[in-house]
């Protein structure tokens, strides 16, 4: 990766309209809206889960009915009606595909128009793709070189099926049912998501990639997604999505659950571009996730992220470091513009010895919005010699937007090492009229700019994401300035 | 080449510039000296279009074409270059990064493809080594952290790699130690041509010993008020502001 340079990056680069305010309108069997028992058991019986799992999902919905959503986070919006949700939406042309060509021509359509057209990702970059659309898989590539190795790659509900014991082993074991609101609420009614499962000293030799979307009017979406690399094992790990612009307003609460075990590595990286709204603030994804590792001895977890999209973002990406001598990284970009609200950050809590953790995090704000970061460094009394180091640059556009920095530190044991900067700059028009004055029109010079201030975190990311991820860079601050 | 007409400037709506003439021709080389706060930054920011200064009356033709309504890239894009007095930092983009950015930008304005990397290699390899500049250098974050001299030299770099049809040059020499001035200087000796032209603003003579100027001028308080040959500039070096100034206010 690190020889893939930005310039690389550019000469891939074109700019792009948002071109994602589309519908499919694939016929779908949908749940009546609202929420109790009765719809999370359907949930279960719909999917044809064994007992333990309907029973675990009713233990969630029972915690989640006593909980209250949280408050601290610094957004404002209306509280989406869970009652006026429905909580189950799959596409009716099922069965599984085993070529692209069974696949139901306006889904390929759908996903041509996102430029992401299964046939050329898997053919260019070699990622074996398990597609999510609704809730439900519809397409999983490259299982057979996959399976060779003896890597398990699919939609969490086949999971649960094929292989119980490894998910009642896992699930929930790094973000509890109970944890938070919305995690409890995904635990009770999760759709689908992904599971994957990398056996001991295996390193998977290609890119794990999910695309999410959502596209059903008013269904949430509580995807499920459960990555487990037994010891000694590799895996990086691509998630990207894109959905359809909508009026009203999309809850999506995502659980995600790493588990790195002895000497596992995990690299987990996001492009994150859910529709944001309009330019007054209207409609826009709501979009509260819960993403945690476990990191065991000598093991490593990094999550990249870069988030573009949504009205609201509540998004904490973080790792327990378990086991001695482990690491858990978190690089981030967020882009807010016009109305959108990011309220999000990592929390790195160092349990065992000798523990490592590295905080790179790039909030870009233009418009009229909030870009907050939030970040938890928990030092635990054991973890003897714990260092931290976090940064955390902030990049205004305009005057009206916003940018919050709230780091917290717990540190217990006196041997730690915790250093944090923070920095905020604004794009001067000095620097635009120098790219001007060069040749390089406002909007080049901003994404210059923006590219620039975000490069630390760009590098980290898979060569095509990283290329994706600079095009949604530009998109999203399209007309962003004069 | 450049027709410079009775320009009135201001920003704010404070008058700096108050009627300037100039002309400059292809193949010709005019200095700008006058005493600080007069105008000379002004000037050049104005004709390379900075959208914050207003032309409040008076024309900027080039090449036979009337400017004012023309944004500063598209001004760049006509071969106008601007070596910043103080270059801005730009964090995370490299020299190579920009350069190449701003060399297809301005291809793209003309309608041309892009330039293949083979050949962007070959064009910063040889105007890094016209004016000696490591390639190391080059992969470094654009004006961060970079000597006052180092600012200076990368701007002319930029000037190589872009080869404008005119070319201002606001203090290139301030900040430039001996060697590296003969070096810049040298560049921008070997850049001259019968197609070209530099306009150099400078507070020193010493500049000058190297790029020899056709014309000199005194700009003060908005206007310029003396114009002769490289042998004003010496006057002036010896003799200070104060003569101008009393001859103006006479
Ligand atoms: N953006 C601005 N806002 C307010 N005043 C300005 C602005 N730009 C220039 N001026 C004023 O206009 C006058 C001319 O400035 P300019 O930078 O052109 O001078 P100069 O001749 O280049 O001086 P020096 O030799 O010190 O570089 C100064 O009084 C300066 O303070
Ligand atoms: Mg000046």
């Amino acid at each position: 990766m690190s020889k893939y340079t930005e310039d690389d990056l550019r000469e891939e680069l074109k700019t792009k309209q948002y071109e994602y305010g589309f519908y499919t309108d694939i016929e779908s069997d949908t749940f009546p809206v609202g929420l109790n028992e009765d719809i999370v058991r359907a949930i279960s019986l719909k999917k044809g889960e064994p007992e333990w799992m309907t029973n675990w999902r009713l233990e969630a919905f029972k915690s989640w009915k006593e909980m209250i959503e949280p408050e601290w986070a610094n957004v404002s919006y209306v509280k989406p009606d869970f009652q006026a949700i429905s909580y189950y939406s799959a596409p009716n042309s099922k069965p599984k595909y085993d070529s692209l060509d069974e696949v139901d021509p306006e889904l390929l359509a759908t996903f041509a128009k996102l430029g992401i057209s299964l046939d050329e990702q898997k053919k260019l970059s070699g990622v074996a793709m398990d597609v999510v659309v609704d809730s439900v898989s519809v397409a999983t590539t490259f299982k057979k070189t996959l399976g060779e190795k003896g890597i398990i790659f699919c939609s969490i509900s086949e999971a649960i099926k094929e292989h119980p014991e490894l998910v009642k082993k896992y699930i929930g074991s790094v973000v509890p049912q109970k944890d938070n609101f919305y995690a409890a609420l995904n635990s009770a009614v999760f759709s689908d998501g992904s599971f994957c499962y990398i056996p001991k000293g295996v390193r998977c030799p290609m890119e794990l990639s999910t695309y999410f979307r959502i596209n059903q009017a008013g269904t949430g979406q509580f995807e499920r997604t459960l990555v487990i690399a037994d010891e000694g094992s590799y895996v990086s790990y691509l998630e990207g999505c894109t959905a359809p612009s909508r009026d009203e307003n999309q809850l999506h609460a995502a659980v995600v659950e790493l588990i790195a075990l002895d000497n596992a590595e995990i690299k987990y990286s996001t492009v994150q571009n859910w529709y944001p709204g309009n330019a007054e603030g209207k409609g826009g994804v709501y979009n509260f996730v819960t993403k945690r590792g476990l990191c065991e001895k000598n093991a490593k977890i990094s999550w990249t992220q870069v988030e573009t999209g949504s009205a609201i973002t509540w998004k904490y990406p973080s790792c327990v470091l378990k086991g001695d001598n482990s690491v858990g990284e978190f690089y981030s970009i967020a882009v807010t513009n016009n109305f959108q609200q990011a309220d999000t950050g990592t929390k790195m809590i160092h349990l065992g010895k000798n523990t490592k953790s590295t905080i790179i995090s790039k909030g870009i704000s233009a418009g009229k919005s909030q870009n907050s970061y939030r970040g938890l460094v928990k030092i635990s009394p054991n973890a003897d010699n714990a260092r931290n180091f976090s940064q955390c640059d902030s990049l205004l556009m305009g005057n009206e937007c916003g940018a919050h920095t709230f780091p917290y530190i717990e540190a217990k044991n006196k041997t730690a090492k915790i250093e944090h900067e923070a920095t905020t700059s604004k794009i001067g028009e000095d620097q635009i009229f120098y790219c001007n004055q060069r040749g390089i029109n406002t909007e080049k010079a901003i994404a210059l700019i923006v590219n620039g201030f975000s490069k630390d975190v760009l590098n980290k990311l898979p060569m095509e994401f990283a290329v994706e991820a600079q095009k949604l860079l530009e998109i999203s601050l399209e007309g962003s300035v004069g | 080449m450049l027709k410079i007409e009775n320009l009135h400037a201001s920003v704010d709506d404070k008058s700096i510039l108050k009627g300037i003439n100039l002309e400059i021709k292809a193949g010709e080389v005019h200095a700008i000296m006058g005493p600080n706060g007069s105008g000379k930054s002004t000037l050049a920011s104005v004709v390379a279009g900075k959208e914050e200064y207003e032309v409040t009356k008076g024309s900027i033709i080039f090449n036979g074409e009337d400017i004012e309504d023309l944004a500063a890239e598209e001004r760049a894009h006509k071969g106008i270059f601007l070596s910043f007095q103080y270059p801005v930092e730009i964090p995370g983009v490299s020299v190579t990064n920009f350069m190449k950015t701003a060399i297809n930008e301005t291809r793209k304005a003309k309608g041309l493809e892009e330039m293949p990397a083979k050949d962007m290699l070959k064009l910063i390899r040889e105007k890094s080594e016209l004016l000696e500049i490591d390639r190391k250098f080059l992969s470094r974050s654009l004006n961060e952290g970079f000597s006052g001299g180092e600012k200076k030299r990368n701007e002319i770099f930029q000037m190589a790699m872009l080869e404008p049809q005119l070319a201002i040059l606001d203090e290139t020499d301030s900040g430039l130690d001996i060697d590296a001035l003969r070096i810049v200087a040298n560049g921008v000796n070997k850049l001259k041509s019968k197609d070209n032209a530099v306009l150099v603003i400078t507070h020193y003579q010493r500049l000058l010993d190297y790029i020899v100027p056709d014309f000199v001028h005194v700009l003060y308080n908005g206007r310029i008020v003396k114009s002769g040959g490289k042998e004003l500039a010496h006057e002036l070096e010896e003799k200070g502001y104060d003569w101008i100034k009393e001859e103006v206010n006479a």
